[in-house]
């Protein structure tokens, strides 16, 4: 009864919870065939939990039946006197012991077996429970670090086009949903099975026709249940998606709070807001009539079988094919049997959600990851870089390159002036090998990029980007992330040369403040520079800013490379920007328009010319 | 953005007052309450009932072996089941509606009280806050309360019943069974609060997962530039580690519970089988005294049975530690009481927003005037300070400054959002205080940086200001603002959905459709928040021309970011520091060469290097 309630209530909000997150979901076709694969994968090492478990389960069981035969055949051996009931193997050993006599003058030692076995079950039952919870555990934070590793060593282009919220929540809640497929579900077939096969082959021992009365309406409590879960849940998703309208009207009433008070519309908000909560409670309602109907007549329906099976017992007393301890037995298995029978109905329905988040799950894993290069070269970083007619593009239909050659030398400073899509971003990014040049040669040191293996590749190339990422932890660890062992001097030094320092400084708790999503939110300048400063820990001889001074001022944005180029030796610097004098300083400038370089040189040369350069610096000028 | 569940506050100890007012809610139902608490009487009297029938067939019939009698008994049986059927669906049915009406008038008080809060409230209260309050929180409370209702009356029923029932029987062995009931109770409740314990730590652990997930992914490329996969990996390595210990953890308490509280139950029923198998064998001896089969088969059933609502009730009490975070949540966000709040006789007169008495409002030229207006945070900051402005109706004023120098909270000032904490502000002369905010509003139009839009058709969000406006003057209004060439080129035109705030429009689109709502409510007081973000060349000249339109003949504040829109206002405002820097037309503050001069000429050269660089967003894809 009390197992009933839990279960309505579970039903309704866990459901509830999860189909919530899954309709926020875009619909996606399922996956029609399980991954039986990365099933054997993901298992790998955790067998031999799930094999203990499910001995665990079957000892548990076995002991859990043996408890009302302890009642029965107290009834029938103990104080009727008959011996037909007890099993033949059985006899000896109590003849033995000193037959009826003995446990007439020990009944205690009745009482003591039925608190052993009970004692016995629950420990079995802990056993399988601790097996299933190392099991499933287990998985999951196998899939979790694989998937959190494998969505690190994708190509950056497959997180340019994922939604976070979609990977998050399929990391987050479709693991969830294998696990504990594994911890309940899994366990909870297995259990149903075992406890079926041994109750059925006891009371098939003892009285074949009575055990078939006493388990006629098991089968049409299962199919009804798997029939009926499966109905349901249409209005499960009906319910759902009246409280997902409901969110959504909350939502955008509050975020627009201003409109709708400017516009004094709040009696019609709360009007619409009032049908919505309306329609939610109906449908709702709705389904929970129906889970009423279902649980009150399966619970019917399995109390008939117990009024039944009594009632046939009575009959066979009376014709002496059955015995007191008989009907004790049938009537307390069959009441063992309908609940786990009832419940099946749902774990068989829920089983399909598992199969759906594991092939969710392996669309992520499956998805390629950055390929190593097969030669293994080791430049001098330091040297020459040069694109020779280097082509790009995101698909075969647009190049964003379009035929790029130019050849910075070893220690020079090169600025890049272009409009926003005219590819200056993906010129850097094609040295870190972020994305692959679909055509031409870029090398480093005379070395083609596509023979250096990523690590020492990214590793000497610094980059900061326009709108830089911070992780979540003070920051003194995000300026030393590149070397953790680096000094607080060192730390610090960087943070100077970057103008932060004294900003970082000012803060409550400087350095140890906590930066990103779960503390304070920096200023887009702060930002950078605080990632100006996390690059020079790096001590890469090739630098990259990409508009990485866009939300500093232009002073702090002078000073910041002028202590920059006091630091620098060897090695290539890129700069990207539209100031005119961050740009004039360069020993090179290139001019980017539409993935060409239509104008490289020194400011001198490039000022004399008539093109795009000239132009902006003589607006600039005119201001400044 | 995805955000990361919040962790639920630890309580100690369960605040009675908090839930007392909950179950206020549940009173207000009364019918269903009591359809509920009736329905569980007849279900727990008959979950107590079927062990006596079993005991009844044994002592009747299988023991004299006769079935004399058994066909009424069977009937009787199953009539019992069949209501006990019937009562079971009665109180399912009955405890969910009252679930969901519990859900429905928390919901519905709470979202009143957000219509009628001031912004000081939304400035310090996060929308995702104020929506796991009003979902999450409202379906736990209202499930808590309805279920725990069903949960606590039927195991307090069915327990004290059976313990009635087996003290009947035989009050002596019912005395022996029942020696382990003390210390499964203790038991129970310290075990489940244990299970509450590591529950949490397992939560808080899992939502850490979450937030390294999100930072994992949103900074892989960071990641991949800073060569940090495999830190970052073991890292995460280390919290997934601990999230398995404290799931493991807490698994295994739980594993614990069960068994331990079924071992102490077995106990009792050892005992039963004992002492009352010695009264069936020899009455005369037996300490329990004459027992019948029939009897001793009831007291090992009610023995096995009896953990079950004990169990129960432990975990109300746990449940509602567990909840008691939430519960107090709800409560603080009704309490909260709006800090702007029209006056007793301003409502009698003009109607409040449920009853708004239009006829009784006065017309409103469109004069404002900021008398002395000092205005400071609850928190002591101060924005604005003796500030004092008079606009005459139709005027179109500027207001230029950085970001916190107090160019917004004159606009918040002027709609009423917030009211002046020392000074007043005068519409037409009169305090608006003297007026309701409504009357104010209705007379306002507001256009945000951001645009906001609402799901349904375009034409239901142009209309929004004026829900009885005929589609004539819907289309009018979108005509006067340049909207309607792009609204026809939508699928269904005017009818077509917008999807959630405007998903499938361009910004450029949302701005022109905000425009157009405003020109259907033809307010007299117009208030502009400027977007700083450029838009594409044409459709940022489609809103210059319905900026334009909608300035004509009425009062404006504009806090301007276009130099376009500011040269063409009639007074430009430099605001610094909560005062007036600068004030004049765009010629006269160029001459003096102030802060004007250089915010006018820094921007003139960007606007210039971004045009002349031109170039489309390929790469931003």
């Amino acid at each position: 009864m009390s197992k009933l309630i839990e279960t309505i209530q579970s039903a309704l909000a866990k459901q509830r919870a999860k189909r919530k997150k899954e309709s926020r979901r875009e619909a996606k076709p399922e996956q029609k065939k399980t991954n039986w694969r990365l099933v054997g994968e993901i298992m790998a090492g955790y067998r031999r939990y799930l094999v203990m478990a499910s001995v665990s389960v079957i000892l548990a069981t076995a002991f859990a039946y043996a408890v009302p035969y302890v009642t029965s055949f107290t009834l029938d051996y103990v104080i009727q006197g008959i011996d037909s009931t007890t099993p033949a193997f059985l006899l000896p050993l109590l003849t033995r012991l000193g037959g009826r006599e003995y446990f007439v003058q020990n009944l205690y030692v009745c009482g003591i077996c039925l608190f052993v076995f009970t004692g016995m079950n629950c420990l079995f039952t802990y056993l399988r429970r601790q097996n299933v919870a190392l099991a499933s555990e287990g998985v999951a934070k196998g899939l979790r670090d694989r998937l959190y590793r494998h969505l690190e060593d994708v190509p950056y282009d497959y997180h340019k086009h994922a939604s976070t919220g979609d990977l998050v929540q399929r990391c987050t809640s479709d693991v969830d949903t294998v696990r504990r497929f594994i911890q309940v579900q899994l366990m909870e077939i297995v259990r149903t099975v075992v406890m079926f096969t041994f109750a059925a082959a006891v009371m098939f021992t003892v009285n074949v026709k009575m055990t078939l009365i006493s388990m006629a309406f098991l089968p049409l409590l299962t199919v009804s249940s798997f029939i009926y879960f499966r109905y349901v849940r249409r209005y499960f998703t009906a319910s759902d998606e009246a409280e997902g309208a409901l969110s959504t009207m909350l939502q955008e009433n509050l975020t627009g709070m201003r409109v709708v008070r400017a516009f004094g519309q709040q009696k019609s908000e709360i009007e619409k807001f009032t049908s919505l909560n309306r329609a939610y409670r109906s449908k709702t309602l709705r389904l929970i009539r129906l889970l009423a109907l279902y649980w009150g007549l399966s619970d019917s329906v399995g109390y008939l079988q117990i009024a039944l099976s009594l009632c046939m017992g009575v009959i066979a007393v009376y014709h002496g094919t059955f015995t007191l301890g008989n009907v004790a037995l049938f009537t307390t298995y069959v009441a063992m049997l309908t609940w786990p029978v009832r419940q099946l109905g749902r774990i068989l329905a829920d089983m399909g959600k598992a199969a759906v988040s594991l092939g969710r799950l392996d669309e992520i894993l499956s998805a390629p990851v950055e390929s190593e290069p097969g030669k293994k070269l080791e430049p001098d970083m330091e040297g020459d870089i040069v694109f020779d007619n280097v082509c790009f593009g995101y698909d075969r239909y647009n190049d964003v390159l379009d035929g790029v050659s130019f050849t910075a030398q070893s220690g020079q400073t090169v600025a890049i002036l272009g409009a926003t899509g005219s590819g200056k971003t993906s010129l850097v990014q094609l040295l870190q090998r972020l994305y692959l040049r679909t055509a031409g040669r870029l090398t480093i040191g005379g070395v083609d990029v596509n023979d250096i293996e990523h690590g020492p590749l990214r590793r000497n190339i610094g980059i900061v980007l326009q709108e830089p990422f911070l992780y979540s932890r003070t920051i003194l660890e995000n300026i030393r992330i590149c070397d953790p062992c680096a000094s607080d001097e060192d730390v610090y030094r960087a943070a100077r040369t970057a103008s932060v320092h004294d900003v970082i400084e000012s803060f409550e708790q400087g350095y140890d403040t906590i930066v990103g999503e779960r503390g304070v939110t920096l200023s887009g300048g702060q930002q950078q520079r605080v990632a100006i400063a996390r690059t020079l820990m790096q001590k890469a001889p090739i630098l990259i800013f990409d508009d990485s001074m866009s939300a500093v001022d232009s002073e702090t944005d002078a000073a910041i490379r002028k202590s920059l180029l006091s630091l620098r030796r060897g090695g290539i610097t890129f700069l990207i920007s539209h100031r005119i004098t961050t740009l004039r300083e360069a020993d090179k400038i290139l001019v980017l328009e539409d993935g060409r370089v239509t104008q490289q040189g020194t400011h001198e040369q490039l000022i004399r010319q008539d093109g795009l350069y000239r132009r902006i610096a003589e607006i600039q000028d005119a201001v400044s | 953005m995805y955000m990361p569940e919040e962790q639920d506050f630890a309580a100690k100890k369960i605040d009675w007052s908090v839930w007392k007012r909950l179950y206020q809610y549940a009173l207000t139902h009364r019918r269903l309450f009591v359809t509920v608490i009736v329905a569980l009487v007849f279900v727990a009297a008959f979950d107590i009932a079927y062990p006596l029938f079993t005991s009844y067939a044994i002592d009747h019939f299988v023991v004299p072996k006769t079935i004399d009698g058994l066909l009424p008994f069977a009937l009787l049986y199953a009539l019992m089941i069949l209501m006990q059927g019937a009562g079971v669906i009665t109180f399912i049915r009955n405890a969910g509606d009252l679930e969901m009406s519990i859900a429905y008038d928390i919901r519905q008080d709470a979202f009143t009280r957000l219509q009628e809060l001031s912004f000081s409230f939304y400035d310090r209260t996060a929308v995702g806050y104020i929506m796991a309050r009003m979902v999450s929180d409202t379906s736990r409370l209202s499930e808590m309360i309805a279920w725990s209702l069903v949960d606590v009356l039927w195991s307090l029923l069915f327990a004290l019943g059976c313990i009635a029932t087996m003290f009947v029987l035989s009050w002596k062995l019912a005395l022996i069974s029942l020696v382990v009931l003390p210390p499964l109770i203790f038991v129970s409740i310290k075990l489940q609060k244990l299970m509450l314990k590591y529950q949490r730590e397992a939560r808080k652990q899992n939502s850490r997962i979450t937030g390294a997930f999100n930072e994992g992914i949103m900074g892989a490329v960071t990641t991949k530039t800073l060569v940090r996969e495999q830190q970052n990996a073991d890292e995460f390595g280390g919290l997934t580690g601990k999230l398995k210990r404290a799931s493991i953890k807490s698994a295994l308490i739980s594993a614990s519970f069960f068994p331990i509280i079924m071992s102490l139950g077995a106990i009792g029923t050892g005992l039963a089988l004992t002492f009352g198998g010695a009264g069936v064998l020899s009455p005369e001896t037996a300490f329990v005294g004459a027992v019948t089969a029939g009897t001793l088969v009831a007291f090992i059933t009610y023995c096995t049975q009896l953990f079950d609502p004990i169990q129960q009730l432990a975990n109300i009490l746990a449940e509602m530690l567990g909840s008691q975070a939430s519960a107090e949540r709800v409560i603080t966000l009704m309490d909260t009481n709006p800090d702007v709040v029209d006056t007793p006789e301003t409502l009698k007169k003009y109607g409040g927003i449920m009853q708004p008495k239009p006829e009784n409002w006065e017309p409103i030229t469109g004069r404002v005037t900021f008398d002395h207006v000092t205005f400071q945070y609850k928190n002591g900051e101060r924005v604005l300070s003796d500030f004092s402005l008079d606009v005459a109706a139709g005027q179109t004023i500027a207001l230029v400054g950085e970001t916190g120098a107090g160019k917004s909270t004159i606009v918040n000032l002027l709609c009423r959002f917030y009211e002046p904490s020392e000074g007043r502000i005068l519409i037409d002369g009169t305090d608006y205080r003297e007026r309701t905010q409504l009357w104010l509003q209705s007379s306002l139009g507001y256009v945000l940086q951001t645009p906001h839009l609402f799901s349904g058709t375009i034409k239901d969000n142009i209309r929004f200001g004026k829900p009885d406006a005929t589609d004539e003057e819907v289309r009018l209004a979108a005509r006067l603002v340049h909207a309607e060439p792009f609204i026809l080129a939508q699928e269904k035109g005017y009818d077509t959905e917008i999807g959630e705030s405007g998903a499938r429009l361009s910004t450029g689109q949302k701005q022109l459709l905000s425009f157009a709502r405003v020109v259907l409510k033809d307010p007299r007081i117009f208030v502009l928040d400027e977007a700083t973000s450029s838009i594409d060349t044409e459709t940022e000249q489609l809103i210059q021309n319905a900026i334009t339109h909608i300035l004509k003949d009425r009062t404006s504040f504009i806090v301007a970011h276009r130099l376009s829109t500011i040269r063409t206002a009639d007074r430009i405002l430099v605001i610094r520091g909560g005062e007036i820097r600068e004030s004049g037309t765009h010629e006269e503050l160029l001459a003096i060469k102030g802060y004007y001069y250089d915010l006018y000429t820094q921007q003139f050269c960007e606007d210039r290097t971004a045009a002349s660089l031109g170039g489309q967003d390929k790469e931003d894809a």
